[in-house]
Formats: C-alpha cells, structure tokens, sequence
C-alpha cells in the first residue's frame, strides 16, 4: 500500500466518514488516493482555517473526532488559528498537513514549514512521519490521543515522498500508545470526602464547564442527576451551556464576566463550590484574590493541571466527569444523606431576591422608528426555534455573549462557540461542520458583522453543498464589544471599531444564489425569523439592531463577582484601575 | 527534577517550549537516554517556583504524551545531586602552582596541560563547583564548561521507564 492508501485506510478503519481540506502539491497524492475510494467524503473548504473550525463544530455537535488535510507552508499556518482554537477548548481533532519531502526538509523548499514546531505549542501532539512503517502508528495513535484525556487536536505531518512509499498497514487494533493513559476513575476516598462536603453545604454551587460537555451526552446527564438529587442551585461556563438544562428551576443562568448576577453572586457567597469539568478561567473568577472567598471548593477534572492552577481547592478529584459523577451519585443515593434543609431554603430565598434584580432586562419599544435591540432578536429566535432542537454556533463579541445570555440550552452539543481563545470567524465555518454532521437539522450562527467577515469566504462551501446553515447577523456597524469596553474603560474613544466598508448582505447572499433577508423595526424580527426558517435552503439574515447597546451584566477587568455593573447607569461608580485596564 | 520520557524527536523541544511558554525558570537542564533499548530518556532538570508553580510543572510536564514520569527529587527525600565541570585556566608562575595546589584539595582531575594553561575536570555538588571557579578566577583567565545537575534518589527504589 503507498503512504497515501494507509492513510486513507486508516482515516476509515477510525470510522472517519468526512473530512474538510483544501488541496495543494505536498498532498497531490492524498487527493488521488481519495479521488480513488468512496468511504471518505471531502469537503472543499475556501481557507485551511475554515477547515479547522469546520471539523470543530462537526466533533462537537457529533461528539466523533474531527478531520482536517490540508497542504504544507501556508496550507498548515493557515491552520494554527483553528488548532489553536481546539487546543483551548479541548476539540478532538486530527489535522493532515503536507510536508515537503524528507531529503528537502531544512533547506527552506518551496511551501516548506517547520509544521511540527510551529505547532507543537498549539496542539496537544503532532508527529511528523519520516518512515512509511512508522505510517499506521502515527495516524492510530493521533486518533486515541486527540479523545483520550483532554481531549485537543492533533497534527500527522506528512512529507511527500512518505505518501508515495509503499508500506504494511497496521490496524487499529495492533496498535496501543505505550503509556499515554490519563486517569479516568476518580480516588474514592476524595469521592467520600467530597460526598460529604456536599451532604453537609449550606450555600452550595455547582459551577459545571466544558468538560462535562466533553465527557459526553452520559456523562451530561449523571451531572443533571446528580444536581437534581441535591436541589442544588446550579450554573455553567460559556462553554458548558448545555451540560446542565436552562429549563430546570435549579437553573442560575451562566456565571462570569458577562454571566448573571445570581450566578455570579451566589459562586461569589457560596460556602461549598462543587467545580464539574471547569477551569477556572479568568474569564470566569474575575479578580482571583477576590474570587469565592468563603468556600470549600471541589475541583472534578480530567486534566491534572487544571487543578490548582489559578485556584487553590480543597479537594482534587482527578478523573473522567462521567466516572466520577457516577461514582459520587451512586455514594450519594447509598448514604442517603440529611441535607440542611433549613440553611438551603435560606440559601434560595437569598438566589431568589438576586433574581429578582432581574439583571437580563431590557425594553423593547415596538415603535417601527425605535431601534431592534439585540437581546429581543435573540430572544425572539430563541422563542421561534426552541421546539426545533436547533444547533447554534456564535462568532466572537457582544452577540456571542447575548446569545449565551438569551438562548436557552437543554441539551449538551448544541452550542457551539470559541471560548478560550475567543475567534472571530469560527461562527461561520463551525455552522457548516455541525450541519455537514446534522443534515437535517437546524443550525443557526448567531453573528455579529465583524466577524463574519473574517471568514466570510466560506459561504462559497456553503453554497457548494447547499447547506441550509442560517447565518443570523446582528449587525450593529461596529466592532461592538470592543467599542463596549472603548466606552467603558477608555473615554469613549472609539478607536478604528467602526465596521465601515460592509457589503450589503442581502446582495451578497443573493449574488451567491441564496436568500438574503433584513429586518430594520422592532415588527419585522419575527417575520424575518419565520421567513428564515420557512426557507430550505441557506439563508443570510442582516438584522440592523441599535449601535450604542452594551452587553450587561458586566464585571470589569480586575473586579470581583460582586462588583458587577448591571447597566448603563452603573457607569460612574466603577473603579477604573490600571490593573483592570491592562487585563483583556 | 527527573522526567522520564520516550526517546523522539521533538520532546527536548516541548519541555523547553512549556517552560518558556508558561514563564517558568529552567535553571539547567540534561538529557540523555538511559534505557537499554534507547526508549527512554531521562531529562534532569533544575527549576525553582512557589509550591504552586512547581505543582504546576510536574502537572504540565506529565501532560505531555511523550512524558512517562515526572519526579521532583528534591520532595521525594534524600538524592544525590552531581555535575561534572571542565574548567581551563590560563596562567604562569606562582599562580599556577597555586591553581594545581587548590585543584588537588578540591580533588579535580588534570586532564590537559600545557606550558600555560590547565584543564580540570571536577565532579560534584554545584556549591563545590562554584567554590571552586571562584578560587580559579582569581589566578589566571578561565574558560568553563558545565553540565548541569543530574541527579538520583538514595536506596534503592528505582524509577523505571516504561
Ligand atoms: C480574530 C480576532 N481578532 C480580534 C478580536 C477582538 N475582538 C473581540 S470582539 C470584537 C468585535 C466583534 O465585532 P462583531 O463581530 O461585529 O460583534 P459585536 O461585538 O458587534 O456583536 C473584536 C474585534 C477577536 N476576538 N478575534
Ligand atoms: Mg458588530
């Protein structure tokens, strides 16, 4: 077999059944190997980072891993964005790069790159393959790494000349890593100990992430179980949307930065933090000296150097969320623990007077002169699709965090955003992804203007194979979270965020053979909305909402859960220090 | 500290790469394969940090895939700790008796001579290597050569590669 047919072999033995690329001549013969078969559809992305947040939104919609081929030199820089993107919010996916041919590797060939170094920070692992027999091992290996553990993606750097060398393939089933086995069951006497911390709680939280989304659909459920049994309250990261049902009335909203003042209050008085599958992001704990101060904090994740990273906790439970919330739950219902149920029900009368604050309110004039406000078109949305089990996927900015805010999650995989590394231009490829993997179903990118451009050239894809991906605009003319925090924290100068020089979306859906629609007053949002999703086919929505709205609540840079603003009028009385200022 | 790792391409580059990536301080650094099979290397390997920051690089360390273990010597107890310096030393007369006489208490070794010059090698704790260049600058031009620290821990349990 030549390089290319073990590769393609190996892809479908690892039940691959789709892959996003963009060919070039250090892969000329992969393409030919894959012209050759059919148990691997491609799909022609229009930029290599498009192809990296296509495979991301397609693994975590699907939960399989995601698949990436591009060429060498540019084709693999083009890509470290998007590996970039998946190392931070642990996506499994393995990348193909082509390599120039080994005797040519360090004489600065033609479209060479040092691929593996400049991706060795960006990826969980990457291998360059030097010898057709160490072929098989690479690509299996590559496959078990990016889902073991944390997962993260993976780079198979792949010269030319190992493409056309002939080979033995070796199944997946002949090969194990030698040693690579993250811990997945937690210690059971952290389990005990962490069992009754809870039991004991008079102002418990859970503050579940990503993780538990990562863990799988199963995993998701043992953690809504588990919340259930306890009637605790409970609340979820940017990424963890999803993990735990918005409908459940233990629901807080999400906490953080731009999360709600019940979330953010209740982590920030809480006397037992119970972490599920999170990081404790700085995104999340605002000021660190200031973060949680009275509480025992239980810290479940797979990642060991999670632990204790930017927190100091109490206990450490290592381990798979899955196994261990598991293992909690079944120690949990064999104790039959006497809960407090005085201080709890003192506890949610304290959650329900912060609700009752009421932080997500905004008023909607239905005036046809007055401004649609971003919250009521996300609303709006939320309302006419949520029987639909709809997939949204976000770009990066005010609309991001609105969505979040506004749409509600049920179930895990259904939202898609860039959270660590915060990408403007995922939205849109990671939209194709999720419905190259969901066919039939709904899926929306919920976008700002500014970042659709960033990757706007993958509405050729999209049109190419006619996915019916609904891309929502909440066009505000201006880079508007960055604007946001101009007008917040640096005077009001709006320093080059002005989204000047946009096409006209209408015409460009048009010019791409799909439906272009706008809506501009307040009566016209839900016509839009229905229209939209009446339409089979793609659909490019450009919803002019107000240009001066901000995204509250807000805890500045450098300020605690409880120094939250709650909107416009909390302007004045915010501490404007360097050390806020400097952080992002 | 001592991590053991698969012996590949790459993997000197990703320690070195997390400790500059993450701001961490490598004080010396040494590798070499160890196991019989050329499998495995051993990286020896001297940091310093807060408690926490040293959690955080033995947790970020054994997160690499091609790392097997991460062991910090100096927490595991009682260890030996080594380096092998080359030191030369350019001089004439009375300095260089004194230079042989120091090298002697020291127990360095003479591994070159010449009508103007020494070569010592000496073995032992960094302190002892520190003293002793301190003594040698002060008799003639130096040049030195240093390992780095390696290191191992007292009796007999053994870290084992995979
Ligand atoms: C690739 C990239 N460049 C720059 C930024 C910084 N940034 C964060 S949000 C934002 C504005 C996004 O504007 P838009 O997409 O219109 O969203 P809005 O905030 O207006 O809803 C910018 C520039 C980023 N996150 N990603
Ligand atoms: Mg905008």
């Amino acid at each position: 077999m030549s390089g290319a047919e073990i590769v393609i072999k190996a892809l479908a033995d690892q039940g691959v059944d789709v892959i996003f690329g963009y060919p070039g001549g250090a892969v000329l013969p992969l393409y030919d190997a894959l012209f050759k078969q059919n148990s691997v559809r491609h799909i022609l992305v229009r930029h290599e980072q498009g192809a990296v947040h296509m495979a991301e939104g397609y693994a975590r919609s699907t939960g399989k891993t995601g698949v990436v081929l591009v060429t060498s030199g540019p084709g693999a820089t083009n890509a470290v964005t998007g590996l970039t993107d998946a190392l931070m919010d642990s996506v499994p996916l393995v990348c193909l790069t082509g390599q120039v041919p080994t005797h040519l590797i360090g004489n600065d060939a033609f479209q060479e790159a040092d691929t593996t170094g400049i991706t060795r920070p960006c990826t969980k692992h990457n291998y360059l393959v030097k010898h057709v027999d160490d072929l098989s091992r690479a690509m299996h290996e590559a496959f078990y790494i990016a889902r073991a553990g944390r997962p993260g993606p993976v780079v198979i750097d792949l010269p030319k000349d190992i493409q056309f060398a002939e080979g033995d393939y070796l199944g997946p089933d002949e090969i194990t890593h030698r040693h690579y086995r993250p811990q997945t069951v937690g210690d059971p006497a952290r389990i005990a100990e962490a069992v009754d911390l809870i039991a004991g709680a008079k102002r418990p939280i859970f503050y579940i992430g990503g993780g538990c989304i990562n863990a799988g659909p199963e995993a998701c459920k043992a953690v809504t179980e588990f919340v259930r049994a306890t009637g605790y309250p409970a609340t979820a990261t940017l990424m963890g949307l999803g993990a735990f049902p918005a409908s459940s009335p233990q629901w807080l909203g999400m906490l953080g930065m731009h999360g709600t003042y019940e979330a953010n209050l209740a982590m920030h008085g809480c006397d037992v933090m119970v972490a599920v599958g999170a990081r404790f992001d700085d995104r999340v704990t605002g000021r660190i000296d200031a973060f949680s101060p009275g509480s025992k904090k239980i810290h479940i994740d797979i990642d060991p150097s999670s632990i204790n990273k930017n927190v100091t906790v109490d206990v450490p439970i290592v381990g798979d969320v899955g196994a261990v919330v598991g293992q909690m739950l079944e120690s949990w219902k064999k104790k039959n623990p006497q809960i407090d149920g005085k201080a709890l029900e003192k506890w949610w009368g304290q959650i329900d007077s912060w609700r009752a604050v009421d932080c997500l309110h905004y008023e909607q004039g239905q005036a046809p002169s007055e401004a649609i406000k971003p919250q009521y078109a996300i609303d709006r949305l939320y309302q006419l699709t949520k029987d639909r089990d709809a997939f949204i996927t976000t770009e990066v900015g005010q609309h991001q965090m609105w969505a979040a805010q506004f749409y509600r999650f049920d179930k895990p995989n259904h939202w898609m955003t860039s959270g660590g590394l915060g990408t403007m231009g995922y939205g849109l490829p990671a939209a194709i992804g999720v419905q190259i993997g969901n066919p039939d179903a709904l899926v929306i990118d919920i976008a700002g203007e500014g970042s659709t451009m960033m990757n706007i050239q993958e509405l050729g894809t999209m049109a190419q194979y006619n996915l019916p991906v609904k891309v929502f605009i909440l066009n505000n003319m201006w880079l508007g979270m960055v604007r946001q925090w101009q007008e917040l924290l640096h005077g009001g100068r709006y320093s080059e965020t002005y989204s000047a020089g946009l096409p006209d979306f209408v015409k460009l859906a048009d010019s791409y053979g799909m439906t272009g629609l706008r809506a501009n007053q307040p009566d016209q949002v839900d016509d839009v909305i229905k229209q939209m999703l009446e339409t089979p086919g793609p659909v490019i929505v450009d919803m002019v909402v107000s240009q001066e709205e901000n995204c509250f609540p807000m805890i500045p840079g450098g300020s605690a859960h409880n120094e939250m603003l709650l909107g416009a009028n909390d302007h004045q009385e915010q501490t404007k220090t360097e050390d806020g200022m400097v952080l992002v | 500290m001592a991590v053991l790792v698969d012996n590949e391409p790459g993997v000197l580059a990703r320690v070195v790469g997390l400790f500059s990536g993450r701001g961490y301080n490598i004080e010396s650094l040494t590798v070499a394969t160890v196991s019989e099979d050329e499998s495995s290397s051993r990286i020896n390997l001297v940091t310093s940090g807060t408690p926490m920051i040293i959690e955080q690089i033995k947790a970020q360390l054994g997160r690499l895939v091609p790392v097997q273990d991460v062991h910090d010597l100096t927490e595991e107890g009682p260890h030996v700790e080594h380096e092998l310096a080359l030191i030369k030393i350019v001089n004439a007369g009375s300095e260089r008796r004194e230079a042989l006489r120091i090298a002697d208490i020291f127990r360095a070794r003479v591994v070159d001579t010449a009508v103007d010059s020494f070569v010592f090698s000496l073995t032992g704790s960094p302190e002892k290597i520190e003293s002793f260049l301190e003594l040698m600058r002060n008799l003639g031009d130096v040049e030195i050569a240093r390992s780095g620290v390696v290191a191992i821990q007292r009796g007999e349990k053994r870290k084992k590669d995979v």
